[in-house]
């Protein structure tokens, strides 16, 4: 029961969803001061014990938890209790929100402006915005947005005004609050601050952790955080961090709330507002600083169509029935409960298996518009080398088939019904017009504009325009994940028709290990995730699987070739980085030196031709596949700081792998 | 129904004669009841209580004058009268006679039940349902020649079948009789004892102790898989107080006594035991040592395991007993714990050197009113940190309190009802106590008078700091007698489709709130997803303080109409009840006991080390399994 509330029915197809209602429409119809001025009476948890922003601090102040651990911190350091407690209250003081309906008020207004001038629309479920109001009411909740843009928090709250609801306190980097004025506002519209690294100060973790479960325990507020912990720049989805999730999970596992219901939002837009933004950081142009000037300058996205947004208010997640049969929480009996323990093992798989359903719960909420597909199939055509690239009517007869085949995958696709596939494909691509070129009836992605001087520069500023293309085609990566990993599977599995079944599930189940630092594959569900590819790939007739072996049917071939290609940058990628390691970083590296390295490397590689994908050049790719190494161990962290790649021999069988060359029980031996 | 008609006439001339019988006890009752102690107007006094020491409330033939298919006394029960209004017969409490207006809205609301819809009991035990007996002929032979007096009839041996757990109830009403004893031996006295153990050791018999059949554990529960005889060993006729010793303040009974019979003795001679657990007309103390029972004035007296100086137990290995009534000994782990909770499956306890005092001087009722439970609980829990609790003290929530004020008899003059109205509008219009948050503690003090009235006002100043209202003498006395007639509601809700029990728990202070909030809406919740059309009545009380936590009583009733196996739903559910209890660190129970209905959770309860210590000593008294009741194990 618990894990069908979270997510997956077994075919994709079955799934049912809510219709959309576009709450832009009546700010159009009607008065913005009006609105941002109306009558705000949400309904609140019927546990509530009302209290002000201000008491709860107190409330922090005076609680068990804090007090154990002041006292522990002072007969650590030697510090005085009153010194002590000072930190304290100023960490608090500079984490804790002010939430004040005016501020939210003003933001009514003003983003009903803007909200108006960027978007077309903004699609929200009101099934789920119903659901949302019960369970409120009910327990305390805990919202998960997904987090691909700054504006993310900013509509959710706009939202929650809208339909009246309780507004949401939610969890910030400390970065906004280096935003002059903005950071108050923000502050006053409900958001608290946290540091983005505290691993080891144990009272700031004592006094966010106690902050976030007061605030909670109480129904003060709906709690809001990103599970991904940060913005997305690739737009797939990111492995989520559990130190919040474990802090909202923790009042159940220890009886102080009956249940706390998790929300997944998923939040998708036709356009990204940081669209390049996000590309040139994951180049290496760093992120600029938050500052307010930087906002203002800024404003011309003001005069850009953004297109639409669907903001998608999932099941709410019961933690109980997540918790059943999986949580013992007896553990909790024999140690008061305000002292501060590390979460047992059984504690921390289950929060961990937790936060990958709701994140894979908001990722099959996301609301995929036709460019997405079409971002895809330019993506596959311009590697493939066409120059020219491909003809608008062939582009549009390929962007049908990709429809219904993520249709049959369970893609939640917003393909407008009664409008003919090309008028539906031509206004997708105008309104990226930024990204793509058509020239003489055929489309093409718009690189090589530039006046650059060196090769080098014009790569980059290639790069940007494949990058965010990428991040679209990323947009879709969820729905073909599974088979394309069982695509490339097979692929690498050997050149023949008929592959035996156990060694296709060998390679499946590297390449699933392999990629989980990249993709959202829940931990130890290989099994799972194989048969549902199976399941889809023999369901739409690509695929004849029996008990020794799989078939590739004749139909099936175009499919396979689709999803390979899916799957084939990272794999590049991967190998590339494998490569860089062995043949470049023959001393240890720090970490910081490994980006830039690697980078110069893949960028060698691109001009000489010997790489075909652009996109490898992704910063987020190359931290990703380091990742992967150093938990599959072919390479090391010594001395905490530095990198090297001292067991090359194994570093070497995962190349070879994923070149297909070496078979795949090797290789997994080879990790053992 | 055909093959009963034959008995049909014979029946009904016996139960004829019952009525006689008691009747005539009825008239023999003296005009004036009224007892030295306050208190003792609550309970039911007993049927002869002017009569000499050889007469007891428990007859061999209980059935003479308690229900065979429900609680207590045969003539005390409630019922919906031909106007609608509810009234309690009988005339042995305070309440007896007496109609009480609201509760039927009370009932009608809080469960969504109807007086149209009645679920009536089978009036009459159809002793030819009853399985006829698996006898040891040589045991029976050999117990003949003793001249223990024993009885193979139906009746007999359907009353020792079952404790109070709503099934066994529910079946018997239902006229549905699982495995029972094949016999019932009535032992006078502790060699009597001695002599029926060695005999069914002898002859491989199953004996299951029975004292007053309150058990709500299914702890009597013949075990179906028995192929043995069971033997049903009745305590009820050891029920003599052998000696008082005033000087050391002691006194030595026999174990079958009732705890009723047990004070009323004692109080004859101006001492008390002062143990009194709710069932303690029923209840005997060989039952209280075999379940580690507690009782209400726990704060003065203490628990039974506190009250007891010696115990004398018969086992298949012999008589364990201690060789002096030394206060306190360090001689290893001390063999009372073995016998205190064995719960019948060691040996029979046949007497008891107990604890007495001198009976208080002064009682006094008294109730505090607070505007939640939450406050309530801080003030009990201040009470507690004070070491200053009343005899009693207890902490009912929200809905107990409503339920409370619902069985309050019809008021007999205006003026008392417009103190009540003027008392209800200072509370919730003045003071701002929300009438459904708002929650009552009721207290018992007892001592010498001016302590008491000492006593009472250091509590009641530790009530007014967590703003609580002092609400008069009245709702205190009512809130105890609820103790004793909440059984009796049962058997009421039962004839209208609704069923319910109440289980305990103990749990430390810091978790008390957590306990009572998340046990209760998991009683909700559970019914909604086992298909109960009406929401239930999911209630709790704080019942005892201790220094380091409480005790807390959960009770749990609901409508089943339109539920095929309520009583399936009922167990499913308090069986989550009990797992959430475990998991928000409440105990697997404070004084009912295990029985077999709590008996897969004693592993993860005591540990394997724990399990095995247990079995040992099993093993070792009783390694033929003669008290084969299998209880706790």
């Amino acid at each position: 029961m618990a894990s069908k509330a979270v997510y997956s029915q077994r075919d994709p197809m079955l799934k049912k969803r809510d219709d959309f209602e576009d709450i832009l429409e009546e700010r159009r119809n009607s008065s913005d001061l009006r609105y941002a001025l109306r009558c705000y009476a949400p309904v609140v948890y019927k546990g509530l014990c009302p209290s002000k922003a201000g008491t709860l601090k107190s409330m922090v102040l005076q609680s068990d938890q804090l007090h154990y651990v002041i006292h522990q911190v002072c007969r650590e350091t030697g510090r005085a209790v009153d010194d002590v407690q000072e930190e304290v209250s100023s960490i608090l003081e500079e984490m804790a929100h002010r939430l004040q309906l005016s501020t939210v008020r003003f933001f009514a207004f003003t983003l009903s402006k803007v909200f108006k001038t960027l978007f077309r629309s903004i699609c929200v479920n009101e099934e789920g915005i119903q659901r949302l109001q019960q369970a409120i009411q009910e327990h305390p909740v805990v919202l998960l947005p997904s987090h691909r843009s700054y504006m993310d928090f900013l509509l959710m709250s706009y939202l929650l005004y809208t339909y009246d609801l309780a507004l949401p306190v939610i969890a910030a980097g400390m970065d906004f609050m280096g935003m002059k004025f903005v950071g108050e506002m923000l502050r006053m519209s409900g958001a608290f601050f946290i540091r983005r690294s505290f691993g080891g100060d144990k009272l700031y973790w004592a006094v966010f952790s106690e902050y976030v479960k007061t605030m909670l325990k109480n129904g003060f507020a709906p709690v809001e955080f990103f599970l991904e912990g940060t913005r997305s720049r690739t737009s797939k989805s990111l492995t989520p961090k559990l130190g919040l999730l474990n802090i909202v999970m923790d009042p159940f596992f220890k009886g102080e709330v009956f249940d706390v219901s998790l929300v997944p939002v998923s939040i998708s837009y036709e356009r990204i507002l940081e669209e390049s933004l996000y590309a040139r950081e994951l180049l290496g142009v760093p992120k600029p600083k938050e500052s307010t000037s930087g906002l203002i300058k800024a404003r011309k996205v003001l005069s850009e169509d953004y297109g639409s947004i669907h903001v998608y208010f999932g099941q709410p997640v019961s933690v109980r029935s997540l918790a059943e049969g999986r949580v013992n929480r007896c553990q909790f009996n024999l140690i008061p409960r305000h002292i501060p323990k590390k979460p047992s093992e059984d504690i921390h798989s289950f929060v961990n298996d937790s936060a990958y359903r709701l994140v894979r719960a908001q990722e099959e909420n996301m609301v995929l518009k036709p460019w997405v597909l079409l971002a895809s199939l330019l993506l596959q055509n311009q590697v493939s080398g066409q120059k020219r690239g491909i003809a608008l009517d062939e582009l549009t007869e390929q962007a049908v088939w990709l429809r219904d085949l993520s249709r049959q995958y369970g893609a939640f696709l917003h393909w407008p019904e009664h409008t003919p596939p090309s008028e539906v494909v031509s206004s997708s691509l105008s309104l990226h017009r930024g990204l793509v070129r058509i020239s003489e009836g055929r489309v093409q992605l718009a690189l090589g504009q530039s006046y650059a001087v060196t090769p080098e520069e014009e790569l980059l500023s290639q790069a940007v325009i494949i990058l965010s293309c990428a991040s679209y085609r990323n947009q879709a990566l969820h729905v073909f994940l599974r088979p394309a990993l069982l695509a490339s599977a097979i692929h690498t599995a050997s050149s023949n028709k008929k592959r035996r079944t156990d060694t296709v599930f060998n390679s499946f189940s590297f390449l699933r290990n392999m990629f989980s630092n990249e993709f959202i594959l829940c931990p130890g569900a290989t099994v799972q995730d194989f048969e549902e590819a199976c399941y889809l790939l023999v369901k739409t007739g690509a695929l004849q699987v029996t008990q020794q072996d799989v078939l590739v049917t004749e139909r099936g071939h175009r499919t396979l070739v689709f999803l390979t290609s899916m799957l084939d940058p990272f794999l590049q990628g991967y190998q590339v980085v494998c490569r860089f390691l062995c043949e470049e970083a023959t001393e240890a590296l720090t970490e910081k030196q490994f980006i830039p390295a690697v980078r110069k490397f893949i960028i060698k590689h691109l001009l000489a031709g010997r790489l075909r994908y652009t996109e490898v050049l992704s910063s987020d790719l190359q931290k990703n596949s380091l990742a992967a190494l150093l938990r599959l161990g072919a390479v090391r962290k010594i001395k905490g700081y530095c990198l090297g790649s001292f067991q090359n021999i194994s570093t070497l069988s995962v190349f070879f792998c994923l070149g297909g060359k070496l078979p795949t029980q090797k290789a997994v031996i080879a990790r053992l | 129904m055909a093959s009963n008609s034959s008995g049909g006439s014979s029946d009904r001339q016996r139960i004829a004669q019952q009525r006689l019988r008691i009747i005539a006890g009825h008239l023999q009752r003296p005009v004036d009841g009224d007892s030295a102690i306050l208190a003792a107007e609550c309970k039911a006094q007993g049927s002869k209580p002017d009569t000499s020491r050889e007469e007891k409330t428990v007859p061999r033939r209980r059935q003479e004058i308690m229900k065979w298919n429900g609680w207590g006394y045969s003539d005390s029960r409630f019922l919906f009268n031909k106007k609608g209004q509810a009234e309690f017969t009988g005339k042995r409490y305070r309440l007896s006679g007496m109609i009480i207006p609201g509760l039927k809205d009370w009932f009608e609301c809080t469960f969504g039940a109807s007086l149209q819809h009645k679920t009536p009991a089978t009036p009459l035990l159809n002793s030819s349902a009853v399985q006829p007996p698996t006898l040891n002929e040589a045991f029976v032979e050999e117990l003949k020649s003793t001249g223990i007096p024993f009885s193979q009839d139906a009746e007999d041996r359907v009353f020792r079948a079952h404790g109070h757990c709503l099934h066994e109830i529910f079946a018997l009403r239902e006229g549905k009789f699982g495995r029972v004893p094949d016999m019932v031996v009535w032992p006078n006295c502790h060699n009597d004892v001695v002599k029926i153990v060695e005999l069914a050791s002898k002859h491989n018999v199953c004996l299951i102790p029975y004292g007053g059949g309150t058990s709500v554990s299914s702890a009597l529960e013949c075990p179906p898989e028995e192929t043995r005889s069971i033997v049903s060993l009745d305590t009820s006729q050891m029920n003599r107080i052998l000696w008082v010793d005033e000087k050391n303040l002691t006194a030595h009974v026999e174990a079958g006594i009732v705890g009723q019979d047990l004070e009323r003795l004692l109080n004859e001679s101006g001492y008390c035991t002062g143990h009194e657990p709710d069932s303690m007309e029923f209840s005997s103390l060989g039952g209280w040592v075999a379940t580690r029972a507690s009782g209400m004035k726990k704060n003065i007296y203490g628990n039974i395991e506190d009250l007891v100086v010696h115990i004398k137990m018969v086992t298949p290995q012999g008589v364990i007993e201690k060789s002096c009534q030394g206060p306190r000994m360090s001689t290893g782990p001390d063999i009372h714990h073995f016998i205190m909770g064995s719960e019948g499956t060691l040996g029979v306890v046949t007497e008891v050197t107990m604890k007495i005092r001198p009976m208080p001087e002064y009682q006094k009722y008294g109730s505090v009113v607070f505007p939640n439970f939450e406050q309530g609980v801080a003030c009990l829990r201040e009470v507690a940190r004070q070491r200053c609790a009343p005899a009693s003290i207890r902490l009912m929530d929200n809905e107990q309190f409503k339920f409370g004020h619902a069985l309050k008899p019809q008021v007999s003059s205006i003026f008392t009802s417009f103190l009540d109205g003027l008392k209800k509008f200072y509370i919730t219009k003045f003071k701002g106590f929300d009438p459904n948050r708002l929650c009552v503690a009721t207290l018992l003090f007892e001592g010498d008078r001016e302590k008491v009235l000492q006593h009472e006002k250091q509590v009641y100043d530790i009530a007014a700091k967590f703003g609580g209202l002092a609400a008069g003498e009245d709702n205190g006395q009512r809130g105890y007698m609820l103790t004793f007639v909440i059984a009796y509601l049962r058997d009421l809700g039962m004839d209208y489709y609704v069923i319910g029990e109440s289980f305990e728990t103990s749990v430390p202070w810091d978790r008390v709130l957590d306990i009572c909030r998340n046990v209760k809406a998991r009683i909700v919740r559970e019914c909604k997803e086992r298909g109960v059309q009406f929401p239930p009545l999911s209630t709790c009380r704080v019942t005892q303080t201790y220094d380091a936590g409480a005790c807390v009583y959960f009770y749990f009733a609901f409508n089943y109409r339109g539920l095929s196996d309520p009583v399936h739903v009922y167990e499913q559910v308090e069986h989550a009840a009990r797992e959430e209890i475990l998991a928000n660190g409440g105990s697997l129970s404070h004084h009912h006991g295990v029985g077999k209905l709590r008996k897969e959770w004693m592993r993860e309860t005591v540990s394997n080390v724990g399990m095995g210590m247990l079995k040992s000593v099993k093993d070792y008294v009783d390694p033929n399994n003669i008290f084969g009741n299998r209880n706790l194990l």
